[in-house]
């Protein structure tokens, strides 16, 4: 029998969660060290014992034996979840009350429930990404930094404030709470910054990039799967997700180098997450919100629709994002609005529209918006100010493999 | 065929993220299936956990483990079959416990009657 990949990373989460609903969010340290010795018992027993029926049911059983042993040494010495109160002082009840959190009935409520607590508004969002990462997705420091393109050091320190604020936040986000619909966005926003450091990163370079995109899908859809959380609005972020996963294997050609969405080979399009992707957006069609992420959603969609890049509508494409522009606007936004017209209506009406975006000034360090002027200027067959803005482009670029793609779009320039 | 003990020993254990300690455990689970298909494995052996009791003297003086020193607790036992000492010597070099900065495998012969 094999073990599945990343295996320990996600009971990680799981263990994380069930034990701090016994221990408390304020024991979330001890919580994590005895998940951290359940993996090392495993690395000790299994290679010798052969692996178990069910890995993930012996690392939990593990974990239980431990966490009663902790209860009973430390029952005087700490306080423990205060919910649980003189229901863990009792020998008759700490067996029946710990199996009964930790028996996995309730495991998925525990997970969204941690993934709400990760997302304190006293966290700013990139903090709230790390710690979903960290403690729901079982990343190291390390692991995070190098997705991130940050300094370990930084991350590490990143991390143990905003543990410190989720260790002082009392008790984990109660799922019926006055503050839930503000919260639930929080979540939302964090998943989909989670699952756009993946899909924009150089993914080729890192696999810990596309690990992200998967996580970012396994996350979002606890939510749709539960009916406190399975909102119009969470279902319109998942189809928007599985929408853009679609496109994963594709976004890197066969020589790992980025591919436009223009250029992709859509044969390599994942059709299961374009379907999935679809039939997710029809459900978020209750009620009557409109979000961000249903007008994203319902962009990709058209992408998805089309099987050649010519075959694009992108009419209803402009349409779309005019309606983003409602909700949110953005000068990456207004950006990509501008690409869009430049498809429809050609490349000069595209400059002009990039010309009139309101504090452009914002994008001067996106490395894409110099890209954009590069391409519309090409376009246009002025081969050298296409040239300057590449190498602005370039100049700009934030790792290898964005310098690969913008050299080539230098180089032809000619 | 000749029979021999090895005993797994290290320091104190470094600390892994998930992700790794499922690669290192992977690894020690590749290699002791690698011997065990080529025949070289009479028994996988256990673990040992890292504390105990040592009994001592004339007196059985009874003290706890850890012992003096963490790196020479034996953390576990492996019984296996191999041509010779060499041979036995050269398969225990394909063990992941190197990867660990003070890993060691003590390779012994067992003691054959007659």
């Amino acid at each position: 029998m094999e073990l599945s990949d990343h295996l320990f990373r996600r009971e990680s989460g799981r263990m994380v969660a069930a034990l701090t609903r016994v221990f408390g969010i304020h024991n979330l340290a001890l919580a994590e060290d005895v998940v951290q010795d359940a993996f090392c018992r495993a690395m000790e027993v299994w290679p010798f014992r052969g692996l178990p029926d069910n890995p993930s049911a012996w690392l939990m059983a593990t974990a239980k034996h431990r966490a009663i042993d902790v209860l009973r040494r430390e029952r005087t010495a700490r306080t423990f979840a205060p919910e649980l109160g003189r229901l863990l002082e009792s020998e008759w009840t700490l067996v029946p009350i710990v199996d009964e959190i930790l028996a996995g009935s309730g495991l998925n409520d525990d997970l969204l429930r941690m993934m709400f607590s990760c997302c304190h508004p006293r966290l700013k969002e990139d903090a709230q990404v790390a710690l979903v990462l960290h403690i729901l997705c079982g990343f190291s420091s390390h692991e995070i930094a190098a997705a991130f393109f940050s300094t370990e050091a930084a991350t590490y320190k990143r991390i143990e404030r905003a543990k410190k604020v989720l260790a002082g936040s009392k008790h984990l986000f109660d799922l019926t709470a006055a503050d839930f619909a503000a919260r639930l966005s929080a979540v939302q926003r964090a998943l989909y910054l989670l699952f756009n450091e993946g899909y924009h990163g150089a993914s080729a370079e890192s696999a810990v990039r596309v690990e992200l995109c998967e996580e970012a899908l396994r996350l979002v859809t606890l939510l749709v799967d539960h009916p406190l959380t399975a909102t119009s609005s969470s279902y319109a972020l998942a189809a928007l997700l599985h929408l853009h996963a679609s496109r994963l294997p594709a976004r890197v050609d066969a020589a790992g180098n980025l591919s436009t969405l223009f250029e992709q080979d859509r044969s390599r399009w994942d059709a299961q997450h374009v379907e999935k992707g679809l039939c997710l957006l029809n459900q978020s069609a209750i009620g009557s919100e409109v979000t961000e992420y249903h007008v994203e959603a319902a962009i990709a969609a058209v992408h998805a629709s089309a099987s050649r890049a010519e075959d694009t509508d992108w009419n209803e494409i402009v349409g779309l994002y005019d309606t983003l522009m409602s909700l949110r606007s953005s000068p990456v936004i207004a950006l990509n609005r501008a690409i869009a017209i430049a498809q429809s209506e050609g490349a000069e009406r595209g400059l002009d529209e990039i010309r009139a975006i309101a504090g452009v000034e914002c994008l001067e360090d996106y490395p894409f918006y110099h890209a954009a002027l590069g391409e519309l200027e090409h376009r246009c067959n002025r081969q050298p100010r296409a040239r300057q803005h590449f190498q602005v482009a370039l100049a700009r670029a934030r790792n290898p493999m964005e310098q690969r793609f913008l050299q080539q779009r230098l180089d032809a320039c000619m | 065929m000749s029979e021999f003990v090895y005993l797994y020993r290290s320091g104190a254990r470094p600390s892994r993220s998930p992700e790794q300690a499922q690669q290192e455990m992977q690894r020690w689970m590749t290699w002791l299936k690698d011997l065990t298909e080529k025949g070289h494995i009479k028994d996988p052996g256990h673990p040992l956990e890292r504390s105990g009791k040592l009994v001592t003297g004339k007196a059985r003086t009874v003290t706890d483990g850890p012992f003096a020193e963490t790196k020479d607790v034996v953390g576990g036992y492996t019984l296996v079959q191999a041509a010779d000492l060499a041979q036995a010597t050269t398969l225990a070099a394909g063990c992941p416990i190197f990867e660990l900065a003070d890993g060691t495998v003590e390779v012994r012969p067992v003691l054959k009657m007659g």
